[in-house]
């Protein structure tokens, strides 16, 4: 089982790239005129993360290739048990109990809870007898995914929650059929049309929908009872998202939903962000208003923007062309990374990196579309650029353990795409 | 299936990279909404107002000055941070209402990521703020130029600053001015605005979002320095100005002194007048409707704008175009017994000897003299009827300015009452009229209005014998060549300059044996002409019009007082008072003319109806 550490280099290129324009960007979104250099402040706060990753690094490269399959579930249930211990001595920031401090440092259990379900994710689909068929499985594997959001939830970390979703994609790609995909599709429509006119004018209008349906079809006996079940079913869902909305949201979030899908006009609350990300990236031009230059980043007028606002700063200071080559590296990686999970001889492994690869996609979409104004307002870094100690640590553990199973496949026992 | 799986997978990830960059390039390069919007919230364009230019006598006396004030701004968006607002208020002497109240209206009236929150500051309590500015985010001081003035005295033609108005802001060409910023109004601050203002100079700054400055846009490239306005020399004597003030004061009226070399104004009054500094920007709302209110119109400027019936005044042109037309000739007698007889109709004239030479008629202001003068003129065999006779008369009125405006560089200019023969036709029908319908205008009274400043300018086109230059205030303009070229070209008089000899001779005698010998002036030889205007109003104006000395004039001048009676009484002295202390300066001895001098400076000529309703305030310092 000896094999040969081959890292691979073009991820790791794209790695370190993407490092690099985050520390840079952290640097000039922090910015004050005449104050410290990159190495301090924030920015070198940002550098000492990506050096004790790089330190963790060597480590992961000198485990054992099989570590962390053997592990796997042990990772899951310490890091669940971290997001339990949060819960009940975690410290409040911005209105979310997701921080564990340690001394002058805090740890945000969240970040790593991604990593950790990776691997129960993994590990259950990789195991010899799962079927997508079994009800068993399923429950188990909606559980494995569930426990996270829930708890995460229950910090009042919705963004980090959702994040969870994107291991759907991973489902998908093992086999899990399209049909939830378009559910969850016309779930979306649903939820979208009871937020713009209620749920009693929705249901209202899909029973009047149906009943014209009806009067065309209403010769064909068989076709009643199944659609008659749909209507039900629709209605339903339409209600208790209704319910959820009105009743389980804060008033915050429920804002921020509305505001993303225009229900309300509001450039002054929630709303706010939104609109002053969308001025400094507009504002940067095709090619920017040059490093440490950007008047809107500099003025302070977006919040967060060392963290899920980042992206204001590379817009408006680098332009399109940097916010295009941004997207351009991201793309290349996640691309890079479902190749290597694609290439991965065994099946945890392809999991594993697929699931990173998702994880990465999901945050990169929503935080970028969230900038831009195609996605709601969801609180989520993103990736590897984002000023932040957990999330930079968990992204590179994960990424390096990914490349760690990726380097060590020659010894592995060639499997097909199952 | 999971390898075609896999395969929507890339294509996803592709498909929304692409849509994110496309996106990016729809609102990063194609629209330029939020490079606009960027720029109004995050940069503020401070605005650098130059020094104002300094506007000097022709003695290169200061008269006017720049006095600082301050406009209190507050930048927009609005996000006060951590502001100590009891404190601020509290140094601003403002209740905390009214500090909400202006923060809501200066969101409202925003431009240019800046509002005003307090106008005019005063230097005061501008110190007291500027030194604790640091603690209030997002305010800051914008120094603006108002006025100040050396001498209480020159009001009207120096006219005064204001605040652009929505119009002008609307009608310039080439934007410079913005609102809020302060131009000329009235008088020479209004005509020469474009030579005084300068340039204002601009300085951009990023603020963040509570308004404080970050830092130099685009390492101040676009900033821009200030460049002061050009000073300026006038052709008025403050001294001998402010000595006709005196001698106006409490009266109603005007002078006008000209040097009829140069068409230089050297004085130019209109009383009742006002002290310039209460018309200035810090002032100005405390004493406008003050002034509005006034039933003597002090911020009227009678000088340029009053037409008053130039009276007797008018004769010694009417001699001219008589001389010029044929009507009369310089030896023409006329006998007079004391009236004019027209039909049954009888014009009045004074005592005086029988027959009368062209000289005799000016100085004992002959009316039967020039009735017959004008019935002449108007009968001529040249022309073949009254309307072209007419016409060929107020031609060459016009060739002395009269009824036209003659281009001085004071705002407000009036060009006066002079009809064509049209209006007598529309008036009486084609042809229905003759002289003896108009022969009021022959000795000054009628359809007639001259402002002082074109009576005065008679009196300088006189001396000059046949033109004049276009009476105008401006001596030197600092960094410019010349004065405007229109100041520097003779206008000639129709009028050929043999024939004016007789005529001044006239004019002469008037201050020797006329009408103004009582107040002749030793060693100085004055050539004038009084006049009595009649006023269906109130008492007759009191009017005068001269030059001395009569060998080499230096100065012309017309006086006219309202309501003051004989032209002999006031407007001559007044006028004789004024060549004296232009002609012999501070060497006028302790004047054998102390009385005279005293009498006019003490009498209040104001009409008794208007008495009440003055308000003194509006006069002294
Ligand atoms: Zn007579």
């Amino acid at each position: 089982m000896e094999s040969k550490s081959r890292i691979d280099i073009l991820s790791l290129i794209l790695f370190v790239a993407i490092a690099a324009l985050g520390v840079a960007s952290v640097y000039s979104a922090t910015y004050e005129l005449g104050a410290e250099s990159i190495l301090e402040g924030r920015s070198g706060k940002q550098l000492m993360w990506f050096g004790v990753s790089a330190a963790i690094g060597v480590i992961i490269f000198l485990l054992n290739a099989n570590f962390f399959e053997f592990f796997s579930m042990y990772f899951y249930v310490a890091l669940m048990l971290l997001l339990v211990v949060v819960l009940g001595i975690g410290s409040d920031i911005n209105g979310a109990r997701s921080w564990i401090k340690i001394g002058s440092i805090s740890i945000q259990p969240s970040e790593f809870a991604k990593y950790g379900t990776a691997f129960a994710v993994s590990t259950l689909l990789s195991s010899i007898d799962f079927s997508w068929n079994k009800g068993k499985d399923l429950i188990k594997i909606a559980a494995v995914i569930l426990l996270p959001m829930g708890l995460i939830i229950l910090q009042g970390d919705t963004g980090s929650a959702l994040v969870f979703l994107s291991f759907f994609l991973v489902f998908y790609r093992e086999g899990l059929t399209p049909a939830i995909i378009v559910i969850g599709l016309v779930a979306v429509i649903i939820f979208v049309l009871t937020l713009m006119f209620t749920s009693m004018y929705f249901s209202g209008g899909v029973v009047v929908l149906f009943l014209i349906f009806y009067a065309f079809t209403y010769s064909n006996k068989k076709l009643l009872i199944p659609s008659l079940r749909i209507l039900g079913i629709v209605v339903l869902f339409s209600l208790s998202v209704q319910f959820l909305f009105d009743n389980v949201l804060q008033k915050h979030q429920q804002k921020r939903i509305q505001v993303t899908l225009n229900l309300i006009e509001d450039n002054q609350g929630a709303g706010y962000n939104v609109n002053q990300s969308k001025i400094a990236i507009g504002s940067g031009g095709a090619s920017g208003k040059g490093f440490l230059n950007g008047s809107h980043t500099k003025g302070n007028f977006i919040p967060e923007q060392e963290t899920d606002f980042i992206f204001c700063t590379i817009g408006e200071e680098g332009g399109w062309v940097y916010s295009t080559l941004t997207i351009g590296l991201f793309m290349a990686f996640i691309l890079r990374l479902y190749h290597l999970g694609n290439r991965a001889k065994k099946k945890f492994k392809r999991i594993f990196i697929c699931s990173l690869a998702s994880i990465i996609f999901f945050h990169v979409i929503v935080n970028v579309g969230m900038t831009i104004g195609l996605m709601p307002v969801i609180g989520i870094p993103l990736p590897l650029i984002s000023y932040g100690g957990s999330s930079v640590l968990a992204f590179c553990i994960f990424i390096l353990t990914a490349l760690k199973m990726d380097a060590s496949r020659d010894g592995d026992l060639v499997s097909t795409y199952a | 299936m999971n390898k075609l799986r896999s395969k929507y997978i890339y294509f996803a990830v592709v498909l929304i990279g692409f849509i994110y960059i496309l996106r990016l390039f729809q609102i990063q390069v194609l629209d330029d909404k939020y490079v606009n919007i960027a720029e109004r919230i995050s940069l503020r364009k401070q605005t650098v107002y130059p020094q104002r230019g300094l506007i000097f006598d022709r003695n290169k006396k200061l008269i006017v000055y720049n006095d600082p004030v301050y406009d209190l701004m507050v930048s927009v968006p609005i996000r006060l941070k951590g502001i100590d607002t009891a404190a601020f208020c509290q140094l601003l002497q403002i209740e905390r209402e009214e500090f909400d109240t202006r923060l809501a209206k200066a969101k409202r009236a925003s431009y240019r990521g800046k509002s005003v929150f307090q106008k005019n500051i005063t230097n005061l309590i501008y110190a007291r703020v500027q030194e604790r500015l640091f603690e209030f985010n997002g305010f800051f001081f914008e120094i603006r130029q108002d006025r100040n003035y050396k001498y209480n005295s020159a009001a009207h033609l120096l006219g005064y600053l204001g605040e652009v108005n929505r119009n002008e802001l609307k009608a310039q060409s080439e934007v410079y001015y913005e609102q809020g910023d302060f131009n000329g109004k009235k008088g020479v601050e209004r005509f020469y605005e474009n030579e005084l203002r300068g340039v204002k100079g601009e300085e951009y700054f990023y603020v963040d979002k509570f308004g404080v400055a970050r830092g130099s846009y685009k390492e101040g490239k676009l900033d821009r320095e200030a460049i002061d306005g050009n000073n300026l020399l006038l052709s008025i004597d403050i001294a001998l100005q402010q000595y006709g003030e005196k001698l106006l004061d409490n009266k109603m009226g005007s002078v006008v002194a000209i040097e009829p070399q140069t068409g230089e104004i050297l004085a130019l009054i209109s009383s009742p007048f006002y002290n310039p500094e209460k018309f200035n920007i810090q002032n100005r709302g405390k004493f406008y409707n003050m002034a509005i209110n006034d039933p003597t119109k002090p911020i009227f400027n009678r000088a340029v704008s009053a037409p008053y019936p130039p009276g007797s005044t008018f004769k010694p042109v009417m001699a001219l175009l008589g001389i010029e037309d044929g009507a009369i000739s310089k030896n023409t007698h006329f006998g007079c017994q004391g009236y004019y007889r027209l039909g049954r109709r009888i014009i009045k004239c004074h005592g005086h000897t029988f027959s009368t030479s062209l000289q005799r008629s000016i100085a004992s202001s002959c009316n039967t003299y020039y009735c017959n003068t004008f019935k002449n003129m108007m009968q001529l065999e040249k022309y073949k009827n009254t309307e072209a006779a007419y016409n060929s008369w107020q031609t060459y009125l016009r060739s002395f300015g009269i009824g036209n405006k003659l281009g001085i560089d004071i705002s407000g200019e009036y060009r006066g009452w002079l009809k064509d023969a049209a209006f007598y036709d529309k008036m009486h029908g084609a042809g229905r009229w003759n002289y003896a319908r108009i022969i009021s205008l022959s000795f000054g009274q009628g359809e007639l209005g001259l402002t002082p400043l074109q009576i005065a300018n008679i009196a300088a086109s006189i001396a000059n014998k046949g033109y004049y230059y276009t009476p105008h205030v401006v001596r030197q303009l600092e960094n410019m060549e010349s004065i405007p070229e229109k100041y520097l070209v003779k206008n000639y008089t129709m009028i050929s300059p043999d024939n004016f000899d007789p005529v001044i001779e006239g004019m002469q005698e008037v201050t020797i044996s006329g009408t103004a010998a009582h107040i002749a002036i030793p060693g100085i030889n004055i050539a004038g002409k009084t006049g009595t205007v009649q006023n269906p109003h109130g008492k007759n104006h009191s009017a005068y019009m001269a030059f001395a000395p009569v060998e080499n004039p230096k100065i012309a001048i017309a006086v006219v007082v309202e309501e003051a009676g004989y032209g002999s009484a006031w407007a001559a002295p007044i006028a004789h008072l004024m060549i004296e202390r232009y002609l012999m300066g501070d060497s006028i001895g302790p004047s054998a003319r102390e009385y005279l001098e005293k009498k006019m400076i003490d009498s209040d000529l104001i009409p008794y109806k208007y008495k009440s309703s003055r308000n003194k305030s509006l006069y002294g310092k």
